[in-house]
């Protein structure tokens, strides 16, 4: 008997892990979205993806204070539901227009360059992006004020958060719609165009230039709205919060097929429950190893990713 | 092999005399920065042979650098008496102590870095290019995170008290080491295999080069190099912990390297120079605007225009050397 109710114990506890994870893991997808497409379309790591994820945690920030959200109070917000929304859209719409920028001024001008040249650029641009932040923002953490009721909804054996259930709805909604957008419409197909073969779609008329500009906007206004939701749930910001994020989103992408959003997602989500369950049951500092593990096994027993598209020699 | 020899019975000759002259003639601030381009050498030039020589992009050189500096800094704090416990009573002779400690121990920090070399190299090479980058980088982070929660080693904290054994004379001679060692590489057969490799790994093999092999013994030599170096990064400054080893350490070299001119030994020597001193000449100009950050933004940005105005590099593949020099100067013979 008493064993049973361990094991009850037990699997209660995976189940909370799992469903921490799924948390974690939806905000790895969206970011890891960003990676894959860029990836799939110029063969270019964008480090500084995740100091754009970054910038809409910030951007989010400050009009929140502005609007008289006080950090950590439980205060009744001042301003109505909808200002907010706008203030969200706008730093989603900050951030694709400065990933946008990010590749009109410095990965143009490589795009026939050498792989290293520009992989090394965008860890230029990725560490440019952190310091001009430590200079804008300051470097000290800044508490994203507590936009959502904290309370959790119990389900049985185990309790979401409000926040929780926020974040996997908006991420799985965000990525539906980009999933469509990009299967449905004729800027979608020209993505999907230029990621196959770029110097064809040139041939057939389509602008890979503004093509390529989208699909890096696409991607920044998907690392923004992770920003914002990493921010409602663990309302520390510093200039330096994308490093490992990027790092783990980079590796989810690759989990899931580098080029395949649908695989960003399932690979954010299944690096998301690895982590949580390794740091519940183990030890939350090894938990960050998990996705450096994963990474490295990935890449030596299937390199293509779980839903990759075999056959390109890309490893 | 002989002409190699005397090069480095010179540069080491060099190296103590410089170290003299800085002992002693060179404020002590000034002189921390000169020893800090000596490891910073030995980093790049070691780097150069993987990144450079080979053409493999290793992203985790900071991490053969963290296991260089644990293991020899272990041997000369926790190890070194015999039996801690026994020397508490008894006055005993320390085991890793003076030079004929201090050797030992560095050279076991490298041996277990070359070590960590041959099992990443046998694992990833299968992978090139940005999957290389990208897991050399997994390795680095890897390396840190264990270190963290290593408590024998001080988890996050580090290790202190290591003894300052490393000054100007010893890290110099070691540059002249690394030196002599790539120079006599670069032109001997495991060399020029290495470059055939980085200009056509296809054509390399089929010319009858053991490509696999190469490409992780490339690794092995670069590994042990670079855990020197984190040796004596560990007895220059007397405290290291896993922050010093992080993902911005490997990236600091691999800059300097590509700033000097990947694949040009003068130029990893020049590139570790510079991006030692810059930002080190810079600190006081971010001091007098108060504007923390300022520096490696500016840094980054330098990286950046570089990249895109001048990808090869000061010197490209090419060496700095007298020849050079006369071409370049005015009035030379072209």
């Amino acid at each position: 008997m008493q064993i049973l109710l361990d094991n009850a114990d037990f699997a209660s506890r995976m189940l909370q892990q799992v469903a921490n994870g799924l948390t974690k893991g939806s905000v790895y997808a969206l970011v890891a979205v960003g990676y894959t497409m860029v990836y799939g379309v110029l063969a270019l790591i964008n480090f500084a993806h995740s100091d754009v994820y970054m910038l809409g945690a910030y951007f989010a920030y400050y009009p929140a204070r502005w609007l008289g959200y006080m950090p950590d109070t439980a205060e009744k917000p001042k301003a109505p539901f909808w200002l907010m929304g706008m203030a969200f859209l706008g730093a989603m719409a900050a951030c694709a227009f400065i990933g946008a920028l990010i590749e009109r001024l410095a990965y143009r001008p490589l795009r026939n360059a050498s792989r290293l040249a520009a992989l090394i650029t965008a860890i230029g641009v990725s560490i440019f992006l952190q310091n001009v932040g430590q200079m804008a923002f300051g470097a000290d953490p800044k508490s994203f004020p507590r936009y959502v009721d904290q309370s959790s909804v119990n389900l049985g054996v185990i309790s979401v958060g409000n926040t929780s259930i926020l974040i996997i709805v908006v991420a799985f909604l965000m990525m539906a719609a980009l999933h469509l957008f990009v299967q449905k419409t004729r800027t979608g197909a020209a993505m999907r165009a230029c990621a196959h073969d770029m110097k064809t779609a040139r041939l057939m008329g389509i602008n890979v230039d503004a093509t390529i500009s989208i699909t890096f906007a696409l991607g920044s206004a998907m690392a923004a709205v992770g920003g914002i939701l990493v921010a409602m749930d663990q309302p520390r910001l510093t200039p330096t919060m994308g490093l490992l994020m990027g790092l783990k989103a980079f590796v989810a992408a690759v989990l899931g097929g580098i080029g395949s959003i649908p695989g960003a997602a399932l690979g954010g989500i299944l690096l998301g429950v690895a982590e949580s369950l390794v740091g519940g049951l183990w030890d939350t500092t090894y938990a960050e190893a998990v996705s450096f593990v994963v990474l490295i096994v990935v890449l030596l027993v299937k390199p293509s990713g779980l839903l990759g598209r075999a056959g390109r020699e890309k490893v | 092999m002989l002409k190699t020899l005397g090069i480095l019975a010179a540069g080491i000759a060099v190296a103590f005399g410089f170290g003299l002259l800085v002992d002693n003639a060179v404020p002590p601030f000034w002189a921390l920065i000169v020893n800090l381009c000596g490891v910073s050498i030995i980093l790049a030039v070691s780097l150069n042979v993987i990144n450079g020589l080979t053409g493999q992009f290793s992203l985790g050189h900071a991490g053969f650098m963290a296991i260089g500096a644990y293991v020899s800094a272990y041997f000369t704090t926790t190890l070194r008496y015999f039996d801690p416990e026994v020397a508490k009573y008894v006055s005993q002779q320390p085991l890793f102590d003076g030079v004929w400690g201090f050797a030992p121990a560095l050279l076991v920090g490298g041996l277990a870095a070359a070590l960590a070399g041959l099992l990443v190299g046998i694992p990833t090479l299968r992978l090139k290019g940005d999957y290389l980058a990208i897991a050399t980088l997994g390795f680095g982070e890897i390396v840190a995170i264990l270190l963290t929660n290593f408590k024998q080693v001080g988890g996050s904290k580090g290790l202190t008290g290591i003894p300052s054994y490393a000054d100007t004379s010893w890290i110099y001679a070691f540059v002249a080491i690394c030196i002599a060692f790539s120079l006599f590489f670069q032109r001997s057969t495991f060399g020029r295999a290495l470059i055939a490799i980085r200009e056509n790994e296809l054509a390399a093999e089929v010319m009858g080069i053991r490509t696999a092999r190469m490409k992780v013994m490339a690794f092995v030599y670069g590994a042990f190099f670079a855990g020197l170096a984190g040796g004596l990064y560990a007895h220059l400054f007397q405290t290291i912990n896993p922050g010093n080893f992080n993902f911005m350490k490997s990236v600091e070299v691999v800059v300097m390297l590509v700033l000097g001119g990947l694949g040009s030994l003068t130029g990893a020597i020049v590139g570790a120079i510079i991006l030692t001193v810059l930002p080190e000449a810079l600190r006081d100009l971010e001091r007098e605007i108060a504007l923390p950050g300022f520096r490696m933004a500016l840094y980054a940005l330098i990286l950046i225009l570089m990249m895109i105005f001048r990808p090869q590099g000061i010197f490209g593949q090419r060496e700095l050397s007298l020849k050079l020099l006369r071409r370049i100067l005015p009035g030379g013979r072209k």
